[in-house]
């Protein structure tokens, strides 16, 4: 299942996604700068992803968790995601997202 | 003020660093801790206070909180001294072998050893992306950019501006609201992560007309020399209008960044510090390294691991501190010395 992300240079990466785990463990173990710092418990905000080209709207709604946690992360946009809260499965083949600035 | 004497500095007072304490103390080695929280607990009480955690040996539940609180009580025996809101800033060799700690608020550490139990680094506030935001940090009191504050009253009369929607940033909108000449609350939404009763309060202030509120974000900073003038604020249909303000408070939690350790001239593999694993000490004899911050082949950054190796350290750390003394090994089950020290004999 690939994921397409793009850094905070602009530089596009295609990772690999595994069934189950989220977008953040593929960021992080594809070796692009993303701090996660809490592990993906949704309590950091530091795993800050902008969701592109109409995949926002294609993921389940964020849970009532997710988006106080985003009101901690900076330059919010309206397709902002918390990328340790997207699981990866078949239906999120092709994902793209861009690492938010810090 | 005088330097501190004492065995033992551990800088961070996290999960590890306090087990720390506890383990010293059974062999009589004294410590000071130092922390830019205000607060014990690291990442256990700043992340996941809430929390449960289900693999502390022993403890088959225990929040990030109560866990903290009853490492807490378990070094009180000790008598650790803490120096929170501090940070570890410079550490030097002095010419008798020990080492001096120097924190930003001037308190001075001399000890035989030093313990880094610094976790993935210290906490500090989140610095929002503003191209010049750093120019704006040292302007002086109640004006430019901070992100805590110390003295309400150096802001009394400011155009304040506050972006958040946590509990620092309403509980300032609210305290800062009747001093300020104007004060203005951005956030993303109309919806905020805050306690339902300091919203309930900003909202009455808003009506009122003390306080203004935009669904908005900060875009741009304006200013001279250090000196803010203004902000770009964008609104969700990105339409951007010039916003006056001589403070900026923005209020988005904390990250972690490594820090000064990073100048102290320990060797770093990436960000972390090499231990051996029977010591527990950095490559710079003298400096231990336990819990997340240290690296080896096999480690867990897990607390159990964390305890272990505290335990270690301390034997090592004894022959630094007590050079022609001889280490005995006892249990505190049926040591009746090492109760003692325990308080409970
Ligand atoms: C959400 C979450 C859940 C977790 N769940 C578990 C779990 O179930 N089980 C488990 O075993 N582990 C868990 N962990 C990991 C565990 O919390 C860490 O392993 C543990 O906190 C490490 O402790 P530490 O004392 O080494 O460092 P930390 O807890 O990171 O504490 C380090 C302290 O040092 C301070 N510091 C650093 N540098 C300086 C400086 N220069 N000056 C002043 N202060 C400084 C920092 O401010 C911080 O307070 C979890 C972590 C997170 C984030
Ligand atoms: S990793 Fe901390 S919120 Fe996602």
């Amino acid at each position: 299942m690939k994921i397409i992300a793009i850094d905070r240079q602009g530089k596009e990466h295609e990772l690999e996604g595994r069934d189950g785990w989220t977008v953040m463990e593929s960021l992080r173990d594809g070796g692009l700068d993303i701090a996660a710092e809490c592990g993906g418990a949704c309590a950091c905000a530091t795993c800050h992803v902008y969701v592109n080209d109409g995949w926002f709207e294609k993921l389940p709604a964020p849970s009532e968790g997710e988006i106080d946690m985003l009101d901690m992360a900076l330059a919010v946009e309206p397709n902002s995601r918390l990328s340790c809260q997207i699981i990866v499965g078949p239906e999120t083949d092709g994902i793209k997202v861009t690492i938010a600035p810090e | 003020m005088a330097a501190i004497e004492t065995d033992v500095v551990i800088i961070g007072a996290g999960p590890i660093g306090l087990f720390a304490v506890f383990e010293l103390g059974l062999l009589d080695l004294k410590c000071h801790l130092v922390d830019i929280l205000d607060r014990a607990g690291g990442q256990c009480t700043e992340l996941y206070p809430e929390k449960p955690i289900y693999d502390i040996p022993g403890i088959p539940i225990v929040t990030g909180q109560e866990l903290t609180n009853r490492l807490m009580e378990q070094a009180a025996p000790f008598a650790p001294q803490f120096h929170f809101g501090e940070m570890a800033k410079t550490l030097e060799k002095l010419d008798d072998g020990r080492w001096k700690l120097s924190t930003d608020a001037g308190t001075e550490i001399i000890a035989h050893v030093v313990v880094v139990a610094a976790g993935a680094g210290s906490f500090v506030p989140k610095r929002p992306p503003l191209p010049g935001i750093e120019t704006f940090e040292n302007a002086g009191d109640g004006i430019g950019v901070h992100y805590a504050v110390r003295k309400m009253e150096t802001f009394r009369g400011k155009n304040i501006l506050i972006a958040g929607g946590g509990d620092s940033a309403l509980d300032w909108v609210i305290n800062l609201a009747p001093l300020a000449k104007s004060l203005t609350l951005v956030h993303h939404r109309d919806g905020f992560r805050a306690a339902a009763h300091s919203v309930n309060q900003m909202r009455e202030l808003e009506k009122e007309g003390k306080v203004k509120f935009h669904i908005a974000s900060v875009k741009a900073l304006h200013g001279d020399a250090g000196k803010l003038s203004g902000v770009t604020l964008a609104g969700h249909d990105k339409t951007e209008w010039h916003h006056e303000a001589d403070t900026f408070l923005p209020f988005f939690g904390l990250t972690i960044k490594l820090g000064p350790i990073a100048e102290f001239g320990i060797n770093l593999h990436e960000n972390l510090i090499p231990v051996d694993t029977a010591r527990f000490e950095s490559q710079t004899p003298g400096i231990f390294a336990i819990g997340d911050i240290n690296t080896y082949t096999g480690k867990l950054k897990l607390i159990l691991s964390g305890f272990h190796e505290a335990a270690l350290m301390a034997q090592a750390a004894f022959h630094v501190c007590r050079p022609h003394e001889k280490l005995r090994f006892q249990y505190t089950t049926s040591s009746s010395s090492l109760q003692k020290k325990l308080g409970v004999s």
